[in-house]
């Protein structure tokens, strides 16, 4: 078990790499001179002339390559123009707003998605099967934008019962019933779409193992249903489930972007687009990297439950 | 035994695995895809049409009448904050939306599938490298990679398409190599690579079609996000800028005006939403047409309990006292369990009667799709349903009659008093829970005492079926014990509450030979030492004569002989019996010659009217066909269903 943890572990290391030469390339597609584009048109010659240095863009590409990464793996990521501030302080600071939506939205969808696939399964073609399913397929077709304006309309503007943006109140707030007040909208409203994809994913799943011998087996046992269903048949679905929230987690932490823009959430979302509408190019390539890490690090922990609920497997 | 015998051809089917959907089903489906495919063909249509419709200009201002509420004169939809008429430049955003989408897709599944189709044909470190390199891109959160480029190339709709397609070759790359791959090795590649073709005329004229089902549900799961996607990054202001216009951007500017003019955001975001909509019910369609496991509608999961005919259904307040039969522990009359597959009707158990002697050991044999193992389910009410279902017939256990019986009845005697064996203990098992969790469970239903003592009972089966170390295999997952250990289980499990009657649906099958030998034993001796009943379930004579006192022989359905097994095994009457007894090799004979038995079981479905075997049968005659045969007594507790034997010529 632990070598199977240290083994996944050490595969961190070439995702990582691969990670960072991507994120490399990419900013490598910027058209012009990068140094120019960093820093806007009117930098100074001097200015320019240091940045180049300092990315090295004289040198062969596989040796900017290094020396870029070297500078990260110091926390060095350069400094963001517009903030006047280096990039990693505030990648960190929006961090944490960040992964506390995110993840509230994975445990609500995943909380939400699993019981309506289990529930649309068991009570397949039957009213609930038709009501949920239909929900699920809202879910996964709805644009996140335009549900959480559409529920700042209706649960903020209308019936007033959550307020209309932002993480805290201005005046009073900061305790944790008003974050959790300010919190409840936004999460739900990102929750939404994963929550239909992981419905329709854990209802074929449970159709797929409750259709198995062993099934059979606990019934003819004579177990209750209830135990049939959660110990025996979603006990197995989750193991194949698990990793799809995995890769969910990748949607919710991209659909933050919106939500955090449509609900004024000071995280890595909004930071983000504002660096890309005011071209602040490290910002955006510091925040893609941590954010692209968290996701990387979540999805092993993803693997690792699975490998806890399943005995079979080992690699 | 049973790689020698010619009669089981393949292996063991749970009665009632594939069957089709109900016609209504499929027309529910179908019923979806076409209201998708409607949805989906009005919105190309009005985006193809928009230059010809008599719409105003979308982008002309009229600060006069901004802001205008639905269904004002003139505007049909209302303006936005400039004037311009809405329903116009909802129209001409969804062309613009539309066709994106379109693009991205049309982009996103060329390279994809080409990155795909070349790593799959070729292998080797190419499809390592280029599928590296796509499970690179794939650590990223989706959207995150799509911002990078955005940033990287700037805002603007073209660039956010490219970054929307970019970030979507993944799925298509997967997808298309994963049968790219077992295409490649397959028989005609092959040949077409011995004729000399070249690579590109393989990858292209003859892998490329067998791809294309991959490739187009592919599509239909992807072009829907890439439409939200690219709508999303128009929204945020990094794609379609002014005048040029979306329904994401046309959304991110209403979004300002949302509480003064609701309808200027609202408007856009549910066009999205019923585009999409369309989009995922024609995939949806798509996909159960294109994906060969959901076509033939297997996943329908089984109820608790097999349906009962709505006139067998008990009352609850209706005491079901049948005639008891001091003699029999059970005992099933006229038993009718049918399959409705769509528009037909399969006779899996056709009219079955049998009786079960405290103690005795009675079996049940036949060839697969004999209903054997489907009179065996039927009495715990496990048949699957759908498509099974009890059409008439009683079963009583203790002069209760099972059949109508709640699911709650049933549960009290399964596993308690009536248990199982099944055949394959791998399957049959959780891969999950502990082999000693799993019989613990049985203990803990049916059973009110203490932990502890749960578990020095679990322990004590375990040593009962002679299973060594039993405190450190109790702790086992069934993959980490062997066949045979793991029936053990299965026997130990069907054991633990000291029942009356014990089913087993041929528990030695799946194993090797000598351990077929030892379970047999083993369950034999069980169940002498501790007088209970066994209902033996199998194809497999020389497993019959070492088990069991009576036999009865099953065909379509159908009871064919019934007997001692003695007395079967030494003078068949039935010609389908002496053929099932052929089929024994015996030991000490090496030189006898083992027959099989020519043709196939009929499918229970379309009967003729008189004996099905006759179709096989060597003394079959005209009139074997014309009329029923009835079921005769040759001598008390015997009994044939053979024209030869009811007009007395054997």
């Amino acid at each position: 078990m632990v070598g199977y943890f240290l083994k996944r572990l050490a595969m961190l290391i070439p995702v990582l790499l691969g990670i960072s030469v991507i994120v490399f390339f990419i900013m490598a597609l910027i058209p012009g001179d990068p140094a120019q584009a960093i820093l806007g048109s009117y930098a100074t010659a001097e200015n320019l002339a240091n940045l180049r240095a300092d990315l090295g863009l004289d040198k062969p590409v596989f040796q900017r390559y290094f020396i870029w990464l070297g500078n990260l793996l110091q926390g060095d990521f350069g400094s963001s123009y517009t903030l006047n501030r280096p990039v990693i302080d505030e990648v960190l600071d929006r961090l944490g707003p960040t992964l506390l939506l995110a993840g509230t939205a994975l445990v609500l969808c995943s909380i939400f998605g699993l019981l309506i696939g289990v529930i649309t399964a068991v009570k397949q073609y039957g009213w609930q099967d038709r009501f949920f399913t239909l929900i699920a397929l809202l879910g996964i077709s709805t644009p996140s934008f335009w549900l959480g304006l559409v529920l700042i309309l209706a649960f903020a503007v209308k019936l007033n019962w959550f307020p209309v943006s932002g993480m805290f109140a201005v005046y009073g707030g900061g305790d944790l019933p008003d974050l959790l007040y300010h919190l409840a909208l936004p999460a739900l409203t990102l929750a939404a779409v994963a929550t239909g994809v992981i419905a329709r994913l854990t209802r074929s799943g449970m159709l797929e193992i409750l259709r198995q011998d062993f099934v059979l087996t606990a019934r003819a046992k004579g177990l209750s249903e209830r135990k049939v269903i959660w110990h025996h048949a979603f006990k197995n679905a989750l193991v194949n489930i698990v990793p799809v929230i995995g890769i969910q987690a990748g949607f919710v932490i991209g659909g933050a972007v919106y939500i955090e823009t449509v609900f004024q959430w000071p995280g890595i979302g909004r930071m983000l687009v504002t660096a890309i509408t005011t071209r602040d190019i490290l910002l955006v390539q510091g925040g893609v990297l941590v954010v692209a890490t968290c996701y990387v690090v979540f999805n092993l922990v993803a693997d690792m439950v699975q490998h806890l609920l399943d005995p079979r497997i080992s690699i | 035994m049973s790689e020698q015998l010619t009669i089981e051809t393949h292996s063991k089917k749970k009665a009632g695995k594939t069957y089709g959907l109900s016609s209504w089903q499929r027309l529910r489906r179908n019923h979806l895809t076409v209201v998708g495919l409607g949805i989906v063909s009005l919105f190309c249509l009005i985006s193809l049409l928009a230059p010809l419709l008599p719409l105003p200009d979308p982008d002309a201002t009229n600060l006069a009448q901004r802001l205008l509420p639905p269904l004002s004169p003139g505007h049909f939809l209302g303006t936005d904050q400039l004037g311009r008429d809405m329903l116009s430049r909802l129209i001409w955003g969804t062309r613009v939306s539309l066709s994106v989408g379109i693009i991205a897709t049309l982009i996103a599944s060329v390279v994809g599938s080409l990155f795909g189709i070349i790593a799959g044909y070729y292998g080797g470190r190419l499809d390592n490298l280029l599928m590296r390199s796509i499970d690179m891109l794939m650590a990223f959160p989706y959207m995150l990679l799509a911002l990078a480029i955005v940033a990287a190339l700037g805002p603007g709709l073209m660039n956010a398409l490219f970054a929307i397609a970019i970030v979507n070759i993944p799925f298509f790359a997967r997808n298309v190599r994963g049968v790219a791959v077992s295409q490649a090795r397959s028989d005609y590649i092959e040949a077409a690579r011995l004729n000399g073709q070249s690579d590109s005329n393989i990858l292209f004229t003859e892998l490329l079609p067998n791809v294309m089902p991959v490739i187009i549900i592919t599509i239909s799961t992807t072009v829907g996000w890439m439409i939200l996607e690219t709508a999303g990054l128009s929204f945020l202001g990094l794609g379609a800028q002014p005048p040029q216009a979306d329904l994401g951007s046309m959304l991110g500017e209403g979004r300002k005006m949302i509480i003064t003019a609701p309808h200027e955001a609202t408007l856009p975001g549910l066009v999205i939403l019923i585009l999409v909509i369309g989009i995922n019910l024609l995939g949806d369609g798509l996909r159960d047409v294109l994906d060969p496991r959901l076509k033939s509608g297997t996943l329908v999961r089984p109820k608790a309990r097999t349906a009962v005919d709505p006139a067998l259904e008990a009352k609850p307040e209706e005491k079901q006292i049948t005639a008891g039969n001091k003699e029999s522990v059970l005992r099933v009359n006229e038993l009718r369990t049918y399959f409705n597959m769509g528009n037909e009707i399969y006779k899996a158990v056709n009219n079955v009667s049998f009786n079960l002697i405290p103690g005795e050991s009675l079996g049940i044999v036949g060839e697969s799709g004999s209903g054997k193992s489907v009179t065996a389910l039927s009495l715990m009410g496990l048949v699957a349903t759908p498509p099974g279902i009890i059409k008439s017939g009683s079963i009583c256990y203790n002069g209760k009659n099972l059949v109508g019986a709640s699911l709650e009845t049933l549960q009290k005697l399964r596993g308690n008093r009536i248990t199982y064996v099944f055949q394959d203990p791998l399957t049959t098992l959780n891969p999950l829970l502990t082999v000693g969790d799993q019989i613990a469970e049985t203990l803990k239903r049916h059973q009110t005492c203490s932990g502890r003592k749960i578990k020095d009972r679990m322990i004590e089966l375990l040593k009962q079926v002679q299973i060594p170390n039993a405190e450190d295999r109790a702790k086992a997952y069934p993959h980490e014990l062997s066949g045979g250990m793991r029936q053990r289980v299965g026997i130990a499990m069907a054991l633990a509450n000291d029942p009356e009657i014990i089913i087993a649906d041929e528990p030695t099958t799946a194993l090797d030979v000598t351990i077929q030998a030892q379970v047999l034993g083993l369950i034999n001796n069980l169940r002498k030492e501790r007088g209970l009943s066994l209902l033996f379930i199998t194809h497999d004579f020389g497993v019959v004569s070492e088990v069991c006192d009576r036999v009865m022989v099953m065909y379509a359905g159908k009871v064919v002989e019934a007997g001692t097994a003695q007395a079967v095994i030494n003078s068949p009457l039935h010609p389908y019996t002496r053929r099932l007894i052929d089929c024994v090799p015996r030991l000490g004979k090496p030189d006898k010659v083992i027959h099989a038995i020519k043709g196939l079981a009929p499918a229970v479905n379309d009967l003729p009217e008189g004996c099905a075997f006759a179709d096989r049968c060597d003394y079959a005659r005209a009139e074997c066909q014309q009329q029923q045969i009835t079921i005769t007594e040759t001598e008390p507790g015997r009994s044939v269903r053979c024209i030869r034997v009811s007009k007395g010529e054997i």
